[in-house]
């Protein structure tokens, strides 16, 4: 199970304003989806390598060299707000 | 320095120092590392914007240089490294994640000998180091007015993906100012590496852990200048240890340092470790390095306690002059290539005492300063002096003027007239002061000594410095003694 104040915790992390009624959606969502882990915790893996990945490729790397970059102009197209060729966000502390 | 006062038993201060890795791109795209005098969002692609679809793929050259900065600092190299995600909103993260590592960092347990009390004292330190891992910058964040009044916020991203080294030690500092001697030392070594440029902006970033009396501790963020982790830390021990004599308890907390104001404000921050629910990058595979190790190892060249170790017994010179001629790799080379050439203990007088000093005068970084002044021509000066051709008066106005407005030795003791006077013209000169001071004269025949200073000022004036003092104090003597 998972509190209320969990989700409103996870809301906030995430800087998602939720509603009373996404709150009780996401409660009842993350709460199955934790029952089910649940459920894998019961497997026995003393013996077993953790997984760090899935794939089995190791060492993929690249030589060090500069190619050119996007133009300003291209790289604020999908900003919504901009200023002097910056993005402009809101002030966090 | 502010640190006495707070230089007191219990002060714990731990530091995760954040340095830029001089690579040609950034750690997980092509883009040029070179932004410093760029226009914001221009060395920016898909990858480093965080744009969906976007791959990272690691710089290999950024890993070298993170394994030979983990073996310099005596670190042990981890057989295989795996990158992480941070997860955290700010606006300098375009992806809304971090990639850093977590477990499987590049090394663990180092040690760094650092020389407290740069007073003189000599009493060595040895500080831990926790761990050395990469990750990758954040954007900048630029504010119209101060942090805490600003509307909002402006992001370059730029920097965006520039590779970090970052180096963790354990917290076995006990004041800000081994705190700052600390981090000086680190700087030294990474240059020497040639994988770091302390002079550009923001190359060197610092976090500090610290606390007093066994309290908690405060995280302190965002220390940007090597003065400013002093500044910072004194401000924060003094604010921890004020709760403390009021009864009160510190809070475990991130704090901001504001850098212009010089004080530390609290984030009040809701988020701890667990809330940045680290888990593997999918989009990166783990590396493997141990075969890497011994090819880097070789790489490594003499690093600073070596060279001044070296330095001191080829070349005779004391250890205060070793000390300064060591710090910066680029005032070591200039010193060795200038002492091969010409009487090594003079030039260590020359380039630690003289030569630095007008440096720290003009704020120029020897880096800078060798584009005005060469070893030959110091070599060219040292000699001149030697042999007597100018004063010592005449060299240092040489080497400000060459600083200044660039010029050779040669045009310049023409140009200035500082060849040093032949005894001849010196006796001239001592003889008219002597006629013209008769009132001095006299007084020093009676006993007054002041008046010899005097006469001697009065023929250093005559020749405008071009005589040596103690000779012109001899002849004068001389002189009047006829």
């Amino acid at each position: 199970m998972i509190r209320k104040e969990e989700i409103e915790h996870i809301g906030w992390l995430a800087r998602i304003e939720l509603s009373e009624a996404e709150k009780e959606l996401f409660e009842r969502q993350l709460s199955s989806i934790l029952d089910y882990f649940a459920v894998l915790d019961e497997l026995d893996t003393e013996d077993v390598e953790p997984t760090y990945h899935v794939i089995g490729i190791k060492d993929v790397v690249r030589e060090d060299g500069a190619k050119e970059a996007l133009s300003q102009s291209e790289v604020l197209r999908n900003a919504p707000k901009k200023e002097e060729g910056y993005f402009k966000s809101p002030r966090m502390l | 320095m502010k640190s006495k006062g707070t230089n007191t038993n219990g002060v714990k201060i731990g530091l995760e120092c954040h340095a830029q890795l001089l690579t040609k791109s950034k750690l997980f795209c092509p883009c040029s590392t070179d932004y410093h005098n760029s226009e914001p969002n221009t060395h920016v692609c898909a990858t480093c914007l965080g744009l969906p679809g976007a791959l990272p793929v690691v710089n290999e050259q950024a890993i070298r240089y993170g394994i030979k900065v983990a073996l310099a600092l005596g670190c042990e190299v981890q057989p295989e490294i795996i990158f992480y995600r941070k997860n955290y909103y700010y606006p300098d993260l375009p992806k809304g994640f971090q990639i850093t590592q977590y477990d499987f960092p590049i090394a663990l347990n180092g040690l760094v000998r650092i020389e407290n009390a740069g007073d003189g004292g000599g009493k060595e330190r040895e500080i831990r180091i926790r761990r050395v891992h990469m990750e990758e910058d954040p954007g900048r964040l630029v504010y119209k007015g101060t942090i805490d009044t600003a509307k909002y916020s402006l992001v370059d991203y730029n920097r965006s993906g520039i590779p970090l080294v970052e180096i963790v030690t354990e917290p076995d500092l006990r004041s800000p100012k081994e705190a700052r001697i600390f981090l000086g030392k680190l700087r030294s070594i990474l240059e020497y590496l040639g994988v770091f440029e302390g002079d550009l902006e923001g190359a060197m970033r610092v976090d500090a852990n610290i606390s007093v009396g066994g309290g908690e501790r405060a995280e302190v963020k965002n220390i940007s200048s090597y003065k400013g982790v002093e500044r910072a830390l004194s401000f924060e021990i003094t604010r921890q240890k004020n709760l403390l004599r009021r009864g009160l308890v510190v809070k475990q907390e991130t704090r901001h340092y504001d850098e212009v104001r010089g004080i530390t404000i609290s984030m009040r921050t809701k988020e701890f470790e667990h809330d940045y629910r680290y888990f593997p990058e999918p989009d990166l595979v783990p590396i493997r390095i141990s075969d890497l190790v011994g090819e880097i190892r070789r790489e490594i060249p003499e690093l600073p306690d070596e060279k001044k170790r070296r330095f001191i017994a080829q070349y005779s010179i004391t250890r205060e002059h070793a000390n300064a001629l060591t710090f910066d790799i680029n005032i070591a080379n200039f010193y060795e290539e200038v002492a091969s050439k010409t009487d090594a203990k003079l030039c260590a007088t020359w380039v630690a005492d003289v030569l630095k000093g007008e440096l720290n005068y003009r704020a120029i970084s020897m880096r800078e300063a060798s584009k005005r002044i060469s070893a030959e021509d110091f070599v060219v000066i040292l000699n001149y002096l030697k042999r007597g051709v100018i004063t010592e008066r005449g060299a240092t106005e040489i080497i400000r003027e060459m600083l200044d407005r660039g010029g050779n030795p040669d045009e310049i003791i023409r140009k200035k007239g500082l060849a040093s006077i032949d005894s001849a013209e010196m006796e001239k000169a001592v003889l008219a002061v002597i006629k013209e001071n008769k009132a001095a004269v006299d007084d020093f025949k009676a006993g007054k000594k002041e008046a010899l200073n005097f006469l001697v000022g009065q023929v250093m004036k005559k020749t405008r410095g071009r005589a040596t003092p103690q000779e012109v104090h001899r002849m004068v003597r001389e002189k009047i003694g006829e």
